[in-house]
């Protein structure tokens, strides 16, 4: 029981970076109808970022926090006018093979400049030691980061439903035409929304930098469970990617513990089990496919 | 003023108006064809002026470089004086013209109460300033409230607008009409695919949005052209066929060849 308990715990652990991760696919893909395959990318580069701060410039865990995920935030604005915004009036495909050869870029120059080892990254000083939950002891780095990501989710989920740029988002991602010719001028938030995306990604992978490995395959490794995280919970919805990252985090570490043979393709059988079900995702709605 | 004495002089009245939106010269080249050739067009001031014609007669891309959500390849567009040709849509719904698309009208997830909150936020231009929208959020929820009451909808202000009956979904674009306070308005097919009950319906909402407006409208139900339209020009192969009062463009016999598509209807 106490394992069962504890696995489900270190499924929402991980389940809440698959949710920081499938809210940034899920935003930027409402926003801007492009599949950012880069996003695992940049999820690496947020663990790098927290590592070479830590190694060339001395600077924290809490720090790199901040730091990480508005760099990566500018570098997205700035890959979003430079490059994606250029293609989004072509064929999405020309975005997929942009985003996925970006991808490939970023991996490969990072692999050639510090190898493929893992980098260590310790865990700050504050969150070392573990925390006696009841039934179970348990890392204190992982309640954070649990806590962290629900805050994030939470956070993001208020922006949307409570301010007037959310309202926007919203408006935009459901209907961009509409939304136009009601006087607003969609076209602004569309590069800050990717950045906030790219942001998210980093965030994550600052996250991650103290408790997974840091090489540069990382967000390779799991961008695709991401993706069907997503497809999970409905292409474009953002709530559907929260809930759906969590849950599948859970299976996972369920997976583990019972059938650590198949716990790799648990998910993608999950996929076609919920798709077979409702083919437009847990969450998600046929027109927003259209 | 408008007793009913005085109701046929309307036209002629109307015709005096100067122009509230002129398109002249207006053409749109897309690959391989012209869409719209070369259309010179005339909107009155208070007047409302159909557009009409069959299939591909270029009516939808004439919205489609009116409201600015295409750039036309020659032409130039005038919202009174002003040269709007080449502005963004949101820069001309801005400067008071709104538009309607012919089935997507609506956000499906949206509340009934948002949707008019962000034709305010549209309109005033301050889509972006979401940082200083405290006080004028405030006056946008409040104008908001008295919009959707003046539409019957205030009771469902918080439901999203999907989940709304089909007639107070109409309601609901009325209301986004009226929030956005165009001086003119593009109306695409309104009655698209309703029955006659919601023709009728929606026939009423457009004469009660009409005043002190101009609206332009696209429409193939012929009753509806009759009883809201003071001007006519029918379309066809993206150019002017003729133009005028509905009952002479009806009787006219081009009219009648280019709706039958007799080939010698093209001149």
């Amino acid at each position: 029981m106490v394992d069962v308990t504890q696995q489900l715990f270190n499924g929402l652990v991980g389940g809440g970076f698959l949710a920081m991760l499938a809210l940034g696919l899920a935003v930027i893909f409402g926003m801007l109808r492009v599949v950012n395959f880069a996003h695992g990318a940049f999820y690496m580069l947020g663990a790098f970022g927290a590592y070479l701060l830590l190694t060339e410039a001395g600077v924290n865990f809490w720090l790199a926090l901040l730091i990480v995920p508005v760099g990566l935030a500018v570098v997205g604005m700035v890959l979003e006018r430079a490059f994606v915004h250029r293609l989004t009036r072509l064929d999405p495909l020309y975005n997929f093979l942009l985003t996925f050869g970006l991808a490939l870029i970023l991996q490969d120059a990072v692999k050639s400049q510090y190898g493929t080892q893992s980098k260590p990254y310790s865990r700050p000083a504050l969150l070392d030691g573990s925390l006696n939950l009841g039934l179970f002891e348990y890392p204190r780095y992982q309640v954070f980061v649990l806590v962290f990501a629900l805050v994030v989710c939470v956070a993001v989920w208020l922006v949307l439903a409570r301010t007037r740029v959310g309202m926007i988002i919203r408006a935009a991602t459901e209907r961009p035409e509409l939304t136009r010719a009601l006087g607003i001028d969609v076209g602004r938030w569309v590069t800050p929304v990717f950045g906030f995306g790219i942001g998210l990604a980093g965030l994550a992978g600052v996250l991650a930098a103290p408790m997974r490995a840091v090489h540069p395959a990382m967000g390779a490794d799991l961008i695709i469970t991401v993706f069907a995280v997503v497809v999970i919970g409905g292409l474009g919805s953002i709530f559907g990617a929260v809930v759906a990252g969590f849950a599948i985090g859970m299976v996972q570490a369920l997976g583990n513990l019972y059938v650590p043979a198949a716990s790799q393709i648990l998910v993608f059988i999950l996929m076609a089990v919920v798709l077979l079900w409702r083919p437009t995702g847990l969450f998600g709605r046929e027109e927003v496919l259209t | 003023m408008p007793d009913s004495a005085e109701a046929a002089d309307i036209p002629q009245a109307v015709l005096a108006a100067p122009a509230a939106l002129t398109a002249r010269g207006l053409a749109k080249q897309f690959r391989g064809f012209r869409a719209v050739d070369g259309v010179d067009l005339s909107v009155a001031e208070g007047s409302v002026h159909a557009l009409v014609g069959p299939n591909g007669a270029g009516k939808t891309t004439l919205f489609n470089l009116l409201s600015g959500f295409i750039a036309p390849s020659a032409g130039q567009i005038l919202l009174g004086d002003r040269d709007i040709t080449g502005l963004a849509p949101e820069q001309i719904a801005r400067l008071g013209v709104a538009r309607s698309f012919q089935i997507t009208n609506l956000f499906p997830m949206l509340t009934a109460r948002e949707h008019v909150e962000l034709a305010l936020a549209g309109r005033a231009g301050q889509g972006f300033m979401f940082w200083r929208s405290d006080r004028l959020l405030i006056e946008h929820a409040d104008r908001a409230e008295e919009l959707l009451a003046s539409v019957g909808l205030e009771h469902a202000a918080t439901v999203p607008a999907d989940t709304l009956p089909y007639g107070q979904k109409r309601a609901l674009e009325l209301a986004l009409a009226l929030a956005l306070d165009p001086k003119v308005l593009l109306l695409d097919e309104p009655t698209a695919g309703m029955g006659a009950e919601d023709v009728d319906r929606t026939v009423e909402l457009i004469g009660r949005v009409r005043a002190g407006r101009t609206v332009v409208l696209v429409e193939h139900n012929m009753n509806v052209v009759a009883s809201l339209a003071d001007r006519v020009t029918v379309l066809q192969l993206g150019q002017v066929l003729i133009e005028g009062e509905y009952a002479e463009v009806r009787d006219d016999p081009q009219v009648v060849a280019a709706y039958l598509g007799e080939p010698d209807a093209a001149h």
